[in-house]
């Protein structure tokens, strides 16, 4: 119990100065048959060095990116974490500070932070960023619900290429409150921009495309922005891999009036899942309604600049029942995180890298190509991510793949029933050309 | 010093990556239409890594921490962040693994969740859990959004929610996601909730109470089981605010005072570091017969092997994409089993006597407008220093003076001028004893010295912020031309 | 604290001054010291109409953020921009230039349920 430092002396001095006989004289205003009489059964407690043995154990019964040739993606992407990433994290008056309601003691965090929403403006191209949401999912769920306040419309039309998991969040938050309906695919797996055109109504709070969508098509935004904005109702984009906004035109310069994201690709590991980083940016006409915190810039009583969190009657600990949202604790740590990656990467290191991945799925197609009994029922240009069609069950392709220590990849039919003859290759940097070489290999 | 922004440090041709240099085959263009490709990301800084390492660094010197020292915010549970839990989450199986990967090859991380359920379940008294929330904020969404679940099933979802007055903004706010209206109900002078006051606000049309225990004036709620058999005669189900399970582990269960869902806080009670403002985990427990509305998918053993279950078709969906913030389910786990059950009681029988000691040892001093005893926090408020124009505001800025972390201020709102403190268990007599005697200071200087107090924090980095001008001006981003270190008049 | 005698006031706090068929409508001095330094009011635009004792907009200050209550029903024919640039005004002067908006007042008898400067002062002080 190396955490507790009191003594039995020290405990003995403190009973006597509040005037108890013993610690559990301190409950004994507790109700008697609501005391816990008998221990909890939870496992004997474990030294630091057992504790960690069994951590191994468990750690190194799970296959991770290190022990196995990955190419799975679908909304995580495992990218090179630069060595400064993790040591700036670990400083323990980032890791274990608390949020910055007191700014004169928190200018560290508060400054980071503010540069994060930056960052997160000029990649998406956006006006206004918050701190962040918990993950790409709930911010995208968040974007919908702020969409029905604005325009005071029922509806949210969700592309059906959006990541079913983000779908499914958005009808969790929505039940109840706003009706969800989606659109069609075309035959090429793009948003079909002509039942977006027939849905889309005056009771349509917005559309929300994700791109490149799920299936690694980079969409028509353009296209999409000019069917949207007509029928009156707000352009939400999901951006699951922003790395792909080193090469990718942003979102917001296709006008989309909200932008939200995945930030997990940027300097965060995979983690089994999480934490993930939501990224959240609209434009300056709805920043009152936006969620989250936010970090302001501001002077101190001496005119010198200094930071702040700002527009928190929106937030729920002074709106209450009628805040923006519920969000209290997000993701601090992961944005840091990312404004760290970001400005180590660069304005020139973020395009290298999605060039490198784009030089990568493009040898991925070439060899896929030339295997027989695989088809590509997609088309149009992708960035990280593929669909093949194979003539046997992807989920026995990629069991067997296994024995060679290679994750082919996702089998869609969970996801998509009338693509359960495909699988989704994902590929990152770390997936180098003989590990691309390796898996055609094995495909033959 | 001051340390600029990093875009301000930013020059043109620096760099800070490092990626291979193999010449590439494919030209951007070839492959994706010109219409739809970036030019530049403009404005994005060009620093070296010595530049962006130094620049952080020092922006950490200028930010507090538990490492650095005490921070007594009530409600916030700032224990210690033991170092062997970011080891153990760093450990590549646990880092690198991808949520998609097969079942078989997950056993290890699987296995975990499925344990942490279950020290989670056993400690808070419920059956099942629900590791998906990802703070303490989802989890309340996502137990009220069960409950209402619960009701639509039985073909009625019910409009309304009570929630006492001493609440969290989080409680109404998370009912009102969830399609409640909110009833506030009036605690008793005693602080605390009364039966009848629950019976009169009691109707067929009431989903449920949400209710925290110890609730935030830092008080057991004594009535609790009564009030929960209220609840639960007009079919209506109780929700716990697990925030302040640092009072109760291995004393009570609110599991066994009649709650039905109840939101556990790992970043709080758990000791999984805050970063900063997250990531947090918000698990959820419920008793049995509300496991079949919890998140999927949920984490199950079958015989031997361990499995994610998406057979639910009860079940509200997902509140987040995968299955919960993972990396702080590590640290958490691993806080559990260093601790063990003793390990844990003992930590909430100190804390609980920390939080008495403060109380007693400030008692003459500030005034304490709940007298029953506290649990792990307690709260004074600044009428007996506003007599002298010193407001709670102000003495929280002077503490930062003392080297302290000011506590929580201005809630609960049932206290005009609320100074809520939670000491927690990892802190020693003598931290105590620094922070009476700082407290005890600046009582004395309301009375004969006012202004130096309306006028901190002197000693900080910067000076008391102009929050005002913040909110009315607002600059919430870099731009090249928003900067301005003027004198302002 | 100061409450013009010509005004009639409401329980949410707001003030209206009759002119003609229009009343002038702000928030009290009791109501701008509650909420501190205002940062930012919300107002309807004009051709709206507005409901007597329902919320026409909202008023926030840093650490609060209240909802500002129609005295009477009617349509606005004005309103306030100046309070964009300098909401500030509200603290400073919230009888005159602090002004929310002007209401075309449709049901004069609706004003009989105001409160009279000295009803208010006393409802004031009961609630302090």
């Amino acid at each position: 119990m190396r955490f507790l430092p009191h003594t039995e002396d020290d405990i003995r001095e403190m009973l006597g100065a509040v005037g108890a006989g013993s610690l559990s004289d301190l409950f004994s205003h507790i109700p008697s048959h609501l005391r816990k009489e008998t221990p909890l059964r939870l496992p004997p407690c474990l030294s630091e060095q057992e504790l960690l043995l069994h951590l191994s154990a468990l750690s190194g019964s799970t296959a991770h990116s290190g022990s196995f040739i990955s190419f799975l993606g679908a909304g995580c992407y495992d990218h090179f974490i630069p060595a400064a990433v993790d040591a700036i994290s670990s400083r323990s008056e980032f890791l274990t500070s608390y949020t910055p309601y007191q700014p004169e003691v928190s200018q560290g965090v508060l400054q980071a932070i503010f540069e994060y929403q930056t960052l997160v403006c000029q990649l998406l191209e956006m006006d206004v960023a918050n701190a962040s949401m918990y993950d790409g999912a709930s911010a995208a769920a968040e974007a919908v619900l702020m969409a029905g306040r604005i325009t005071r419309r029922p509806k949210a039309l969700l592309s059906r290429a959006l990541h079913p998991e983000y779908r499914s969040v958005i009808k969790t938050y929505c039940h109840g409150q706003m009706e969800i309906e989606e659109t069609g695919l075309t035959k090429g797996g793009l948003t079909d921009l002509l039942s977006l055109g027939r849905l889309a109504d005056g009771t349509t709070a917005c559309v929300v495309i994700q791109d490149p969508n799920f299936f690694g098509l980079i969409e028509n935004l353009g296209e999409a922005e000019t069917i949207i904005h007509r029928a009156g109702t707000l352009f939400i984009v999901a951006v699951a891999e922003p790395i792909s906004l080193g090469l990718l035109r942003p979102p917001g310069s296709f006008g989309a009036d909200i932008v939200v994201g995945e930030g997990q690709p940027l300097g965060n590991p995979p983690s089994f899942g999480g934490p993930g980083l939501g990224l959240f940016a609209t434009r300056d006409a709805h920043v009152r309604q936006m969620p989250g915190r936010i970090v302001g810039q501001t002077v101190d009583k001496d005119g010198k600049r200094a930071f702040c969190l700002t527009l928190a009657t929106r937030e729920q600990h002074i709106r209450r029942e009628k805040a923006t949202s519920n969000i209290c604790t997000n993701e601090g740590l992961v944005a840091l995180r990312s404004a760290v990656y970001l400005s180590l990467m660069g304005r020139q290191g973020l395009r290298r890298l999605s060039e490198i991945i784009l030089d990568r799925t493009e040898l991925l197609k070439k060899k896929l190509k030339r295997i027989p009994g695989l088809s590509f029922p997609f088309n149009a240009p992708v960035f990280n991510e593929i669909v093949v069609r194979m003539k046997r069950s992807p989920e026995k392709l990629v069991s067997a793949l296994l024995k060679k220590k290679i994750i082919a990849g996702l089998p869609l039919r969970r996801y998509y029933p009338e693509l359960k003859d495909c699988l989704l290759i994902s590929v990152t940097e770390k997936n180098t050309p003989e590990d691309i070489e390796a898996l055609c290999k094995a495909l033959r | 010093m001051d340390e600029p922004l990093i875009f301000e440090r930013s020059r043109a041709g620096r760099k800070g990556y490092s990626l291979p240099e193999e010449k590439l085959r494919t030209k951007p263009q070839d492959v994706i239409p010109e219409g739809l490709l970036r030019q530049d990301i403009k404005g994005f800084p060009e620093a070296s890594e010595p530049d962006v390492v130094r620049h952080f660094t020092r922006l950490s010197q200028w930010n507090y921490g538990v490492d650095t020292g005490f921070y007594p915010l009530g409600s916030c549970t700032m224990k210690y962040n033991p170092k062997i839990n970011e080891e153990a989450a760093r450990l590549k199986g646990f880092a690198l693994s991808h949520p998609f990967q097969p079942e078989e090859l997950s056993q290890g991380v699987i296995r975990l969740m499925f344990e942490l359920s279950q020290f989670l379940a056993e400690i808070g008294g419920l059956d099942a859990v629900s590791l998906q929330p990802a703070a303490g904020a989802q989890g309340e969404f996502t137990g009220m959004k069960v409950i209402r679940a619960y009701h639509e099933k039985k073909g009625n979802p019910r409009s309304a929610v009570l929630i006492p007055d001493t609440a969290h903004g989080t409680n109404p706010a998370s009912s009102h996601l969830c399609g409640y209206q909110v009833i506030q109900v009036k605690t008793t002078e005693k602080g605390v909730l009364a039966p009848d006051a629950v019976s009169q606000a009691m109707t067929d049309d009431v989903a449920g109470l949400m209710l925290t225990n110890p609730n935030t004036l830092g008080l057991f709620e004594t009535n609790i089981k009564e009030v929960a058999e209220v609840v639960h005669s007009k079919g209506g189900l109780v929700y716990c605010d697990g925030a302040n399970m640092n009072a109760l582990m291995g004393i009570a269960r609110p599991g066994d005072m009649g709650v039905d869902v109840l939101q556990f806080n790992l970043h709080k009670t758990f000791s999984t570091p805050h970063g900063g403002g997250g990531p947090g985990s918000g698990p959820v427990a419920v008793k049995k017969h509300l496991r079949r509305f919890l998140p999927v998918p949920l984490v199950v053993k079958k015989g031997t092997k361990y499995a994610l279950d998406y057979k639910l078709p009860d079940s509200i969906g997902k509140v987040k994409a995968f299955y919960g913030n993972f990396g702080v389910m590590v640290r958490a786990y691993a806080y559990i089993l260093s601790m063990g059950a003793a390990g844990l009681k003992r930590a909430s029988e100190c804390a609980v006597l920390n939080a008495r000691y403060l109380r007693e040892r400030l008692i003459p001093y500030f005034d304490l407008p709940y007298d029953s005893p506290c649990l792990h926090e307690c709260v004074f408020s600044d009428n007996k220093q506003k007599e002298k124009g010193v407001t709670t505001l102000d003495m929280a800025k002077r503490l930062m003076d003392y080297g302290f972390h000011p506590p929580t201020i201005y809630f609960p709102l049932v206290v005009q001028g609320a100074l809520m403190i939670e000491p927690t268990e990892t802190e020693s007599k003598e931290t105590l004893d620094e922070f009476i005697e700082a407290m005890i200071a600046i009582a004395k200087e309301a009375q004969e010295n006012p202004d130096i107090i309306h006028s901190a924090p002197h000693k900080t980095k910067v000076s008391r912020v102009d929050e005002v001008k913040a909110a009315r001006e607002l600059i919430l981003r870099w731009t090249p031309k928003a900067q301005d270190h003027k004198i302002v008049k | 604290m100061t409450f013009p005698e010509e005004l009639k006031y409401t329980k949410e706090h707001e003030w209206i001054k009759v002119e003609g068929n229009k009343g002038r409508v702000g928030i009290t001095d009791y109501a701008q010291h509650q909420l501190g330094d205002v940062v930012y009011v919300e107002l309807p635009k004009p051709g709206a109409f507005v409901k007597k004792m329902e919320p026409f907009g909202v008023v926030e200050s840093v650490k609060a953020v209240s909802d500002l209550y129609s005295p009477v029903s009617g349509k606005v024919l004005e309103i306030n921009e100046s309070l964009v640039k300098a909401p500030e005004k509200v603290n400073k002067d919230p009888y005159g230039e602090g002004w929310m908006i002007i209401v075309e007042i449709m049901d004069p008898p609706e004003l009989n349920d105001l409160f009279a400067v000295d009803a208010y002062r006393k409802y004031v002080s009961e609630e302090k």
